[in-house]
């Protein structure tokens, strides 16, 4: 009976091989997925996540035989070692108050946090290199990073893969609120997925849409995962990911029903022929109580239930590699239609969401004041709150204060680096403790600093940035989370490891700021230049003439165009002429 | 500025037993000096020294030149010479010797030595003592091709410009592209493959460069280019006028060698679409190029592997190709050749040539690499920092700093002369290694971001400050000026009314 047990077992387990794919078994495989979402507002966010696992270590070893991976970050892994690696460059500002906790948020403009291997030994020289590759490679300004703008966190950036991140000085962070993002930055990062924009997800990626959008993400994740449950050896995951929300009022006559092609103006015709998964995910979850409020075709063939961010999700999903996707009509275009139109004024709001802004008068001094939100009922959280603000604001930090319900909230954690003029930024980490139900207020008071004037960026009148601020925090889940394997549940749900089922991880990045510096003139000394030069050049007519001209009596004449005036004014005048 | 080259070639030449000329001038063992100018260019002459020992065999010697065939006695006289990069050993054999086939007048082995019939008298010999060592050591079309920056177009032969400039390093990509994923699944064993065929050359030509190799497959990409349909043969075909068109749509995708900044060598195995296949690519006279492949000179080459259709129309697609790795790396590997100028030039028929076996390189086409690069490396050097020089003169804002100065531009002209005078002394070793370090810091030189600081401070710039001052000022210059003018023409015409 054993020995039967052990042949079924053994068949069992051929039959399962068999359906795990092909004969071939591939060490990297790519899965792409969309998630559409109708956020609160009557907007639709959509994600695009590509993920390509590759069960080799990049670090041991000359790996340089590349597939899926695209070879040019598989290099620069290899040769800086790098061990984990986050690049975002955004568009616009994700409103988490009115959108909702994004899936995966980045804050305005470029940001790049890169953990290195404990083996690198200068690891703000591999720091400097790696920004300029990376500028090379995405055609961004990231090789304006340097000491100025970069930090090293202790407590806010931890590693999200493989390997426990206790040394941070290896750990390196830095964002560009100033950069602009565009087309010539989709281009190269469209260039890196293995199917390019040609077939699968990304042929909705034209960049005349995604650039017609309030919000506008698109980020690179590069790190060490376990390959198996044991985690004896390692894989890489490399995951691009691209953040859009489209308006659908402005597009659609303040309807907000909406469609693949109205959003993309592309419909979707098959898969990448080289993904072993290929999925679409619509959020139908219900917002209110009442169910059946939108309606979407064509009929998904599946759902799927989760707890994401805390919140029971319902989702409806299109599998493109299943064949009798496409047995009707030759292209998936999914359209959402509200039944009833939904009424506005009960927008949900997020369990953590934080607001900041810059107060004061004159270019003397001023206060930054962050605001942070708790709306859970009756839970309470800690929260760490990661500050960078540029040398050329002095912080006052005698005059920080941190204010929940009218009193004084002492944090748990401090970790104040101040700034060195011309060398490093100033880097504020604090642990807060939010009370339920809550609203803390953070003031700091800074001192602006005159630049030397090569120092001012074109167009200084602008305005000088300061990067948004972070937060961190578990947030506690309403409801009871399950644990999830990675390699099964959706892309969108495991980025962030997921620590207990009781609470969830939430980043968060408030408003960029905009601060005044006080700006010279710079056409000042060329006004100055000119109207010395014409003081000068009078007197110096002046003695000229006096020196080199002759003086002689002139006969009176009848003449001159002057005295002829002269007269005609005096005989209108009645005065007798000249 | 005049450059002189003294290149020294240290020969040894061997007489067996009975194969000693009757008219040589001295008894053995005696040396001799030949010299020879090689004409290049105003600016540069090269003169080739050959510094011949001429000496009978040694008792092993003998013995090795007893064996039955010429590959057995090359390998078996391998350890007996001294291993001198650059330099050559020629053993003369009896005119009636049978260690070398019929019609067979020289032989060149795997290493540094060769074999040579004594022929009728010491002129034949001659002749062919000084055709054996061009061929192993350099010829004058070797060192045009080194100095061909500076050599003016038309000198040149069609293979000079093809040959990779020298440099410290470079990187080997192999790319398998596949245009269409749907219908093919191409999977190569490129890790072994390189292994085994790449590998043996590379670390034989480690003493040049650095290398390293790897590989992408990338899909979805497309040649520039629509082939031809040619009804005859059922094919698409690529004519050769369009191939130049074919490269830059790829290029853009092979992805650029961000981690370094050393020239990249491309190889591209394409497999055509199904719509289009099979394709071919056409020579000048229409004719389908046997490797259907192709080679741009400085870049890499691309070969075209096509996939054979199944028969049943009913096959399931995507079709699963692996792709003979053997085909592919011996197209490959002769690009390779023919990219570091190390393609083998015509040579009269009583040469016979070793073939280099699995190292896909001899010993002697090592130094040749070596004595061109060198060449090349000094001639770099001295344009680099000519054209410093110059761009001093024009922009007299530039600041060099001492540490640019000393450290830099002294360091590479003391390398750049230790390397030539070990050139003149016959170390070809240590003068290739003077050269790469007198490149690596005229580059430094030239490259320095401090040299930049005031570069763009334009004269116009200054001339506006200054604008607001001279232009008032000249005003009544200007106008007293004309006042003269007026007034001594005035003179002229009325001297009678002052009268």
């Amino acid at each position: 009976a054993g020995g039967m047990a052990a042949a079924a077992a053994a068949l069992v387990l051929l039959l399962l091989l068999a359906a795990a794919g092909p004969a071939w078994a591939r060490p990297d495989v790519l899965r792409e997925e969309l998630l559409l979402s109708p956020l609160p507002a009557g907007d639709v966010a959509a994600t695009f996540q590509f993920r390509t696992r590759w069960d080799a270590d990049l670090q041991r070893g000359a790996v340089s035989h590349y597939r899926l991976f695209p070879k040019a970050l598989g290099r620069l892994v290899a040769a800086l070692g790098v061990r984990e690696l986050h690049l975002s460059l955004t568009q616009g500002f994700w409103r988490t108050r009115t959108w909702g906790q994004p899936p995966l948020q980045a804050p305005a403009g470029a940001e790049l946090w890169v953990w290195f291997q404990p083996t690198v030994t200068d690891v703000d020289k591999a720091w400097k290199e790696l920004s300029n590759i990376l500028s090379g490679i995405f055609c961004a300004s990231l090789n304006f990073i340097d000491s100025t703008n970069t930090v090293t966190p202790t407590a806010s950036f931890k590693p999200l893969g493989l390997g426990n991140g206790t040394d941070h000085h290896l750990l390196r962070y830095a964002v560009l609120p100033r950069e602009v993002v565009c087309t010539e930055n989709l281009t190269p990062w469209k260039k890196l997925l293995p199917c390019g924009s040609k077939a699968g997800l990304a042929v909705l990626l034209k960049a005349e849409r995604l650039f017609h959008s309030s919000y506008h993400s698109q980020a690179v994740h590069i790190r060490p995962i376990c390959r198996d449950a044991s985690c004896l050896a390692v894989s890489w995951e490399l995951r691009q990911t691209l953040t859009v929300v489209f308006d659908s009022f402005a597009g659609g006559q303040g309807k907000k029903d909406w469609s693949l092609f109205r959003m993309f103006s592309r419909t979707l015709t098959d898969a990448c022929p080289l993904a072993s998964q290929s999925k679409v995910y619509v959020d139908i979850s219900p917002k209110n109580k009442e169910k059946e409020l939108l309606e979407v075709t064509p009929p998904p063939a599946s759902l799927h239930e989760a707890v994401v961010q805390g919140e029971k999700r319902t989702y409806a999903i299109y599998d493109l590699l299943s064949p009798s996707l496409f047995n009707t009509s030759r292209s998936l275009n999914v359209q959402l239609k509200w039944t009833r139109p939904q009424d506005s004024s009960e927008l949900p709001t997020p369990v953590l969401h934080a607001h900041r802004y810059v107060s004061g008068y004159g270019l003397q001094t001023g206060e930054i004041s962050t605001l942070i939100y708790n709306t859970h009922p009756y839970r309470a959280f800690p929260v760490i709150l990661l500050e960078t603000v540029p040398w050329y604001l002095r912080l006052y930090v005698h005059t920080l204060t941190i204010i929940t319900k009218g009193k004084e909230n002492k944090p748990s954690y401090i970790h104040y680096q101040p700034a060195q003029d011309r060398r490093r930024p100033h880097l504020l980490e604090m642990l807060i403790q939010l009370p339920a139900n809550s609203i803390t207020k953070i003031t700091i008071q800074f001192e602006r600093a005159l630049l030397k004037w090569t120092e001012y960026p074109p167009d200084p009148n602008h305005g000088f940035y300061v990067g948004s601020s972070v937060l961190s925090a578990l947030v506690p889940s309403i409801i009871a989370m399950k644990e999830v394997d990675m390699e099964q549940s959706p892309l969108f749900t495991s980025l962030f490891p997921s620590s207990d089922g009781s609470s969830y991880f939430v980043r968060l990045y408030t408003e960029p700021l905009l601060v005044n510096l006080p700006t010279p003139d710079f056409s000042m000394p060329y006004n100055v230049i000119c109207l010395t030069c014409t003081v000068v050049a009078v007197c110096y007519g002046s003695f000229y003439n006096l020196l080199t001209r002759t003086f002689h009596v002139e006969e009176p004449s009848r003449g001159g165009l002057a005295k002829r005036l002269a007269n005609i004014i005096r005989k209108l005048r009645g005065v007798p002429p000249l | 500025a005049l450059v002189q080259f003294q290149l020294t070639v240290p020969v040894a030449v061997v007489f067996a037993p009975g194969s000693v000329p009757g008219d040589l001038p001295r008894p053995l063992p005696f040396r001799d000096v030949q010299e020879m100018e090689i004409p290049v260019n105003l600016r540069t002459s090269v003169m080739s020294r050959y510094e011949t020992v001429y000496r009978s065999t040694t008792a092993q010697e003998n013995i090795a030149l007893h064996a039955a065939t010429a590959q057995e006695a090359d390998a078996a006289l391998h350890p007996l010479q001294d291993a001198l990069l650059g330099s050559l050993t020629i053993y003369v054999v009896p005119e009636t010797s049978s260690l070398l086939p019929q019609g067979i007048n020289v032989y060149v082995g795997k290493h540094r030595s060769a074999l040579v019939r004594a022929g009728r008298g010491l002129a034949t010999l001659h002749s062919r003592l000084q055709q054996l060592t061009q061929v192993m050591s350099f010829t004058s079309s070797s060192i045009a091709a080194a100095l061909s920056d500076g050599v003016p177009d038309g000198q040149l032969g069609p293979d000079a410009r093809r040959h990779l400039k020298s440099s410290l390093g470079y990187e080997i990509t192999f790319s398998l592209l596949n245009p269409d994923p749907k219908s093919h699944t191409v999977d190569w064993d490129i890790e072994d493959a390189v292994n085994r065929y790449v590998q043996p050359v590379l670390d034989k030509l480690s003493l040049v460069a650095n290398f390293s190799v790897d590989s992408q497959i990338l899909y979805y990409a497309v040649l520039g280019v629509t082939p031809r349909f040619d009804k005859e043969s059922s094919s698409f075909l690529l004519s050769t006028h369009s191939l130049p068109h074919v490269i830059n749509p790829v290029e853009a995708r092979l992805g650029s060698s961000a981690a370094s900044l050393y020239p990249v060598l491309n190889f591209l195995l394409y497999v055509p679409e199904r719509s289009h296949s099979p394709l071919y690519i056409q020579d000048k006279d229409g004719a389908p190029v046997s490797t259907n492949a192709f080679h741009s000179p400085r870049w890499g080459g691309i070969m075209v592997y096509n996939v054979e259709t199944p028969a049943s129309p009913q096959a399931l697609f995507p079709l699963h190709v692996e792709v003979d790795m053997v085909r592919v790396m011996e197209v490959f590997l002769a690009q390779l050749r023919l990219l570091f100028g190390l393609s083998r030039e015509e040579l009269p028929t009583e040469f016979l040539m070793e073939s280099p076996g699995n190292e896909g390189l001899a010993d002697w086409e090592l130094d040749r690499l070596l004595w061109a690069h060198t060449i090349e490396n000094i001639a770099t050097v001295s344009t680099t920092l000519t054209s410093l020089a110059q761009l001093l003169d024009k922009i007299g804002n530039i600041v060099i700093k001492d540490d640019v100065a000393s450290e830099v531009v002294y360091r590479a002209v003391s390398s750049a002369q230790s390397a030539m005078a070990k050139l003149a002394a016959g170390h070809l070793h240590s003068a290739f290694q003077a050269s790469k370090e007198a490149v690596t810091s005229s580059e430094r030189a030239f490259f320095d971001p401090s040299l930049l600081h005031l570069l763009y401070f334009p004269d116009d710039q200054k001339f506006a400050i200054y604008i607001p001052l001279f232009l008032p000022v000249a005003v009544p210059i200007l106008l007293s000026l004309a006042k003269i003018v007026r007034e001594t023409r005035q003179c002229k015409k009325e001297p009678t009314k002052m009268d």
